[in-house]
């Protein structure tokens, strides 16, 4: 395979993901605005900027910090890196440059994907970003479904490589913003806004049946972080992301012959996680250990761009 | 230019109440199926080449840099025998281009027996002084040829132009086939129409047919394409896709030692047949435009080496330029030996004093061609220019008469073609497909039909709004004997509806 198909189809598993996890946060930011009295509601706005590292990008438009305003900004703003469209559009590069690695249906599903907002120019209210994030999210899972029905081969592993290392960043950092977003004034540990804020982080990764599922427990911030970071039955846990690294990094290497430093630094990972225990995170400081994954991830999207010689 | 002066492919000079008797059946087919339901059809069609993304851009339109080109539904029909004359033609005339080419950069024994003024070679832009002496495998110079044609009557075909650089459509020709197989799947149960699909079979192999004698018994075959943003790019994915090799962009070649290398994951894999689509000028910055960021240093020089096939050859610019294209019926019999099965256009080289004073005299009758202008731009249609138009041209004719050729404007047939008010007749041109390999040269029974979408209108580039047809070659008669091969490409086609 080519090195600069392999780095297209790494980057087009990234964007996907991308775009998808920015559609899920907006879906649940709604929600979360739609149940809250009004400085919560802009609060969750606030963080679904800092979520995406695009808060300082959004200051720049003098905007006010509302539904409408950053709803829009993250979904159909063309004029920065961070929103929907422009992670369909850069997916969209990605595949056309490698369509012959793909099959007609992958192509066709992202073309679609794209095509979402070709007509879309105003923001419109609350319903209409619901619709919007909504066909957003079936075109994405079209996608994935595809992928899943092309030939095992590189190809798909380095689609699902991206996918498992954006995943990972963007879990860990949805959990250190929303772990940190403070509550309103007057508002209790543990009451209607806390509450409503844990069932967001869930919604956002699909997790909310999964979590009553794995815990008999009512619903507790500590459990889920543990959910988020350590059980690997969870997709979008930092436990199963690490796992799909290591399992695609080998079957890469099982069929090029190539193993390198991305795959000592993705076991070295995976065997780090499984001793990790998620309450003594916690009380050694979460934003630093997240801090220090973030940082490691990005660690390894370099490895793997070196081992596999992207150009 | 009336439309209703016009040959009509399938009413043919009796309008809809009284077709060509050979197809009648198709005329039925027309007139028995709902506007609003062929209308769903082109649609439809539309829709899915939007899908999937089956576009080319066009620049300096930043508005819609990726269009669609419009597609109708109604298909262009050859019958059996039309199509034997039309190959027989075609292979004549491309096994003249190659014989031309491979002259003209070898001995030229053309230019010392007098056949060309040797200037018109020798000086004209695209003759490559950079490729004199080489010889390509099996003196192969143009692998893939696109010759345009056009119909002015039943037993009037003529070749408005040769295409033997990068000749694009053949994409369309298969995607069309495709849709036309979904959309209409009666008319391939009343019609034995021949099968297009094995192009890229066809063309794989005449790409492993001419690989260097180096190159072992599985050479490795690649696309070059310029990039995603390329205008034709979605042709070069398909093509590259549909014969299950890799399609590279000039950064990912590099040369080695005279070889050729692309860059894979693994290491360096070593290339040795380039179908390559982008023009010489931007193929080697080092021997062609120093300028260009496109290209391979070095790949010519390799080449050169006889280590790598580039398909088509450098240097072919000079068969299909224009001023040659009024020789050809010469370099045809100079070739052959018999006359061009297939005629030229009639055309006025105003290089020539006597030709350029008939030329000046009859500017508002006469379609003036730049010589080296390509996509519809650099021309005059003198029966609807405006009197500026015809005098901006007069003025530069004389200034550069051996810039210019001229041409009578033709009455160009007609298909039935959906429009706004209906079915109406619509002038078409026609591009099929001739590969060229070491067993020889082969017509694909099929190609691209472009359509003039607007009444009247004779441009059918899709660069100016112009649409395309499908193009049917209907198989002889099975009375006639080959009925047992036949049955089976039916069966062929059934299982693709």
């Amino acid at each position: 395979m080519l090195s600069r198909t392999a780095a297209s189809l790494y980057w087009l598993g990234r964007y996907v993901e991308r775009a998808d996890f920015i559609a899920r946060l907006v879906e649940a930011t709604v929600r979360l605005d739609a149940l809250s009295a009004t400085p919560a509601g802009e609060a969750a706005w606030a963080s679904a900027l800092r979520v995406t590292y695009n808060d300082a990008a959004f200051a720049t438009t003098g905007a006010p910090v509302d539904q409408a305003s950053v709803a829009r900004f993250l979904t159909i703003d063309s004029g920065h890196g961070g929103s929907i469209v422009q992670c369909l559009d850069m997916a969209r590069n990605n595949a056309r440059a490698v369509r012959t690695a793909l099959t007609r249906e992958a192509w066709t599903a992202i073309n679609r994907a794209w095509l979402l907002f070709n007509s879309r120019l105003r923001p419109g209210n609350a319903m209409a970003t619901l619709n919007l994030v909504e066909a957003v999210k079936a075109e994405t899972r079209g996608f994935e479904g595809a992928v899943l029905r092309m030939m095992r081969n590189e190809a798909v592993w380095f689609i699902r490589l991206g996918s498992a290392i954006e995943r990972a960043d963007n879990t860990a950092r949805l959990i250190d913003v929303k772990y940190h977003l403070l509550l309103p004034e007057g508002e209790q540990i543990g009451g209607v806004v806390d509450r409503d804020q844990w069932t967001t982080i869930l919604q956002t990764v699909s997790a909310v049946t999964a979590y009553r599922w794995l815990y008999s427990d009512g619903l507790k911030p500590s459990l889920v972080i543990d959910l988020l970071l350590s059980r690997p039955e969870l997709p979008r846990s930092l436990a199963a992301c690490v796992e799909e690294s290591v399992e695609m990094l080998g079957l890469l290497g099982k069929r090029t012959g190539l193993q390198g430093g991305a795959d000592r630094m993705a076991r070295a990972r995976m065997a780090r996680m499984h001793r990790t225990r998620s309450h003594e995170v916690i009380v050694g400081g979460l934003h630093e250990w997240l801090g220090a994954f973030i940082a490691e991830n990005i660690a390894l999207d370099r490895a793997i761009a070196q081992q596999f010689r992207f150009i | 230019m009336g439309a209703d002066r016009a040959f009509d492919e399938i009413w043919g000079h009796g309008g809809p109440a009284n077709p060509r008797a050979e197809l009648n059946a198709l005329a039925g087919w027309i007139a028995d199926t709902p506007r609003d339901e062929l209308a769903r059809r082109s649609e439809a069609a539309e829709n899915t080449f939007r899908q999937l993304g089956i576009t080319f851009a066009v620049y300096g339109d930043r508005e819609a840099a990726e269009r669609i080109i419009p597609f109708d539904i109604v298909p262009r029909v050859f019958l059996a025998d039309e199509w034997a004359r039309l190959s027989d033609g075609l292979v004549q005339r491309v096994e003249a281009i190659n014989a031309f080419l491979d002259d003209i950069y070898g001995e030229r024994r053309i230019l010392k027996d007098g056949v060309l003024p040797p200037d018109i070679v020798l000086r004209n832009p695209q003759f490559r002084g950079e490729v004199v002496g080489i010889r390509p495998p099996h003196g192969i110079w143009a692998h893939i040829c696109g010759i345009d044609l056009v119909r002015t009557g039943p037993d009037a075909f003529h070749v408005l132009e040769d295409n033997a650089r990068t000749p694009s459509g053949v994409s369309y020709m298969l995607e069309n086939r495709e849709a036309m197989i979904r959309l209409c799947p009666e008319l391939f149960r009343s019609f034995r129409v021949a099968a297009v699909d094995s192009y890229p079979d066809r063309l794989h192999e005449t790409m492993r047919s001419v690989a260097p004698p180096g190159a072992g018994s599985r050479p490795v075959c690649v696309v070059l394409t310029p990039g995603h943003f390329n205008s034709a790019y979605y042709e070069h994915s398909f093509l590259a896709d549909s014969m299950g090799i890799e399609l590279v962009e000039p950064a990912d070649l590099v040369v080695d030692d005279d070889v050729v290398w692309m860059q894979t994951i693994a290491g360096r894999v070593k290339v040795d047949v380039i179908y390559r689509r982008i023009d010489d000028d931007f193929l080697d910055p080092v021997v062609f435009r120093p300028d260009s960021l496109l290209g391979v240093p070095g790949i010519m020089s390799a080449y050169r080496a006889g280590n790598v096939t580039l398909i088509n050859a450098p240097g072919n610019g000079i068969a299909d330029d224009k001023a040659i294209y009024s020789y050809m019926p010469e370099i045809v019999r100079y070739y052959s030996g018999g006359e061009a099965k297939l005629p030229n256009v009639e055309t006025w080289r105003c290089r020539e004093p006597q030709a350029l004073k008939y030329v000046l005299e009859r500017l508002p009758e006469l379609v003036v061609k730049l010589v080296d202008g390509s996509g519809g731009y650099g021309m005059l249609v003198g029966p609807t220019a405006t009197k500026d138009e015809i005098e901006r041209f007069r003025a530069a004719l004389i200034a550069e008469p051996h810039r210019y050729i001229a041409q009578p404007t033709l009455a160009l047939s007609t298909v039935p073609t959906l429009s706004e008010k209906g079915l109406a007749p619509r002038h078409v041109d026609f591009r099929p497909f001739v590969l060229t390999g070491r067993n020889g040269v082969q017509v694909v029974p099929g190609g691209l039909t472009r359509v003039a979408l607007r009444e009247g209108s004779l441009v059918v580039n899709s660069s100016q709004g112009g649409g395309t047809k499908d193009s049917f070659v209907l198989m002889p008669d099975p009375q006639s004997g080959q009925g047992q091969q036949q049955g089976e490409m039916m069966q062929r086609q059934e299982l693709h509806a």
